[in-house]
């Protein structure tokens, strides 16, 4: 079944990851493949941005992995409903870890989107939210409004972590960008730009 | 997340409570200790017995419950098997199996590779992320009393239920049900359908 | 199958880890990598991550390299089934990656479940782009992990020691 356009969320995606990436710092990014990828990107090219362009299932695992790494940076994962669902055993591996420099919002439109919006899991009653909570995470929120987005931009970007967000949007796709697709170009440019090392 | 509560229960007593009037239930058990249980308590033809494929017991026995509407499927695994097919209790609650209940023995340990804590030993909530997934009917069960309040939703609410039952590291004997794949399978078919 | 070699050859990979500098040891609890797990953990160095499947592992060592730390994956082959897809990743972005797998279903395997993955592990592995490198004697085992660790940090590749059930032992079913 085909998610139809128009659903009760009135919050728009791009307009979200902007708002969201607007306070950033020098917070590095991780998203997952898809509709994240063209929303982080068409905010800024930063090359502190890691696009995850082809496989599900591993952003928030990468993005803790860096957030291991670089203890003193704030590491963020941008992502979908479908990507995060795909691998969700992370947020037990990762709840478990307690991670303080790690933020994870989904952007959940409840819809694949990069195969033609099929339903996902999250518009027939599975709450991330609350198998976020179940993981470990004692800083979660389920957002749908603006205010509430402001109101939790502080917890995404400086107190402690690990936080964990579901944003509602509307199902609608949002026009794709042409972000870098070149894993090794996108690694090795992003992995400098945290490590400050040029190799 | 769970609160610290004193683990007493003991697995194999309370595997056999769960088994003791089965009647025509249909079981399918997790790879290790959760299948040492059942055969412990006897070698039953309605039982499947997972050897491997960790992480696939609950959504073996989904495709069950799907085939089999008007017969109950309990899925009886360890709190590590499930941990490595979570994504399975989205996948189940969605589907909404009336037929289907979910119980696990959970030791908060891998038994096979040298009981290593999990992470339900760590305060990963089991039946808390079975709610979040969307089942309706979860609980947490410690005590013998709660165990007595489980089994008949288990039996006869109608699913998908999801049960924890919090038990003991203690090491049990190994009884050894039969691991042939295909005549597990067969058995189990024949003996479901006239055939296999 | 003595244990004493068994240990050995554990705390000869532990040194090897260390002198290639990894920070970061990802597993899904294995009998065979019993040992190496507990140095891990020990160890305030390196952070230690407990997966509730393998192929977290993959995009966790992703995330090391990309976070500038070198990490190890330890497993058992019937883990290396779980890591597939999750391996192009690992391959397209051209990330070190090192995979130490205790083998199962090839030695004396008891449980018949174990033989399919065993028997597919190496071929599904360089299928996947995945240098593989066997070691089925344990004094040999440290070297060729530290082959491995220069092939995946220095040559920038994907590389998995598979370590025989000769080595690692038959699983003693008799309790």
């Amino acid at each position: 079944m085909v998610v139809k356009s128009t659903n009760k969320y009135t919050l728009q995606r791009r307009k979200v990851v902007h708002r969201i990436l607007e306070d950033r710092g020098d917070a590095a990014v991780v998203t997952g493949i898809g509709n994240a990828v063209h929303d982080v990107a068409s905010a800024n090219d930063d090359p502190k941005n890691m696009y995850l362009a082809g496989i599900m299932g591993g952003a928030a695992m990468v993005a803790f992995g860096v957030a291991l790494a670089q203890p003193k940076r704030r590491i963020l994962v941008i992502t979908g409903d479908g990507e995060l669902l795909a691998g969700i055993g992370s947020l037990a591996t990762i709840g478990v870890e307690q991670p303080k420099n790690l933020s994870i919002i989904v952007i959940d439109n409840q819809a694949y989107g990069a195969t033609g919006n099929q339903h996902t899991h999250t518009g027939r009653g599975v709450d991330l939210v609350g198998i976020a909570a179940a993981s470990g995470f004692k800083k979660t929120a389920l957002i749908t409004t603006n205010a509430e987005l402001e109101a939790e931009l502080q917890h995404i970007h400086n107190q402690p972590g690990p936080y964990f967000a579901v944003v509602k949007v509307m199902s609608k796709t949002s026009p794709r960008i042409n972000a870098p697709k070149d894993g090794t170009y996108v690694s090795r440019r992003f992995r400098a730009a945290v490590t400050g090392e040029s190799a | 997340m769970t609160a610290r509560r004193k683990i007493t229960l003991d697995r194999r007593k309370v595997v056999s409570r769960i088994l003791k009037d089965r009647g025509e239930l249909l079981l399918v058990t997790g790879l290790g200790a959760p299948t040492w249980d059942a055969a412990s308590v006897e070698d039953n033809p309605n039982n499947f017995y997972l050897w491997g494929g960790m992480g696939g017991a609950v959504l073996t026995g989904l495709g069950l419950a799907l085939a089999q509407p008007k017969r109950r499927v309990l899925v009886i695994t360890g709190d590590g098997e499930m941990l490595m097919g979570v994504g399975g209790l989205a996948t189940v609650a969605v589907q909404k199996p009336s037929n289907l209940a979910i119980c696990i023995v959970d030791n908060q340990r891998y038994g096979e590779t040298g009981m290593q804590e999990t992470h339900t030993a760590h305060g990963v909530d089991l039946a808390a992320m079975a709610a979040g997934a969307g089942f309706q009917t979860t609980s947490t069960v410690y005590t013998s009393a709660e165990l007595n309040t489980a089994i008949p939703v288990l039996y006869n609410e109608p699913g998908p239920v999801f049960v924890d039952v919090k038990i003991t590291a203690e090491d049990q004997p190994m009884t050894l049900p039969p691991r042939d794949g295909p005549t597990l399978k067969h058995r189990f078919r024949e003996n479901l359908l006239g055939s296999i | 199958m003595a244990t004493k070699k068994k240990t050995d050859w554990s705390k000869d990979v532990f040194k090897v880890l260390k002198n290639a500098d990894v920070k970061q040891v990802a597993y899904v609890p294995d009998a065979g990598h019993t040992s190496l797990i507990k140095m891990a953990i020990a160890d305030n160095a390196i952070k230690p991550v407990s997966l509730t499947s393998e192929q977290e592992g993959v995009a966790v060592l992703s995330g090391a390299w990309l976070g500038g730390e070198a990490g190890a994956l330890l497993m058992q082959s019937s883990g290396v089934g779980n890591v597939i897809n999750m391996l192009g990743m690992a391959n397209e972005c051209r990330f070190p990656l090192l995979m130490l797998v205790t083998m199962r279903g090839e030695w004396g395997e008891f449980n018949p479940w174990q033989v399919p993955m065993g028997q597919a592990t190496e071929a599904v592995l360089e299928a996947a782009g995945v240098i593989v490198h066997r070691v089925d004697e344990p004094s040999e085992i440290a070297e060729t992990v530290e082959a491995a660790a220069r092939l995946a940090f220095e040559g920038g590749r994907m590389v998995a020691v598979l370590i025989g059930q000769r080595v690692v032992g038959f699983k003693d079913w008799t309790k």
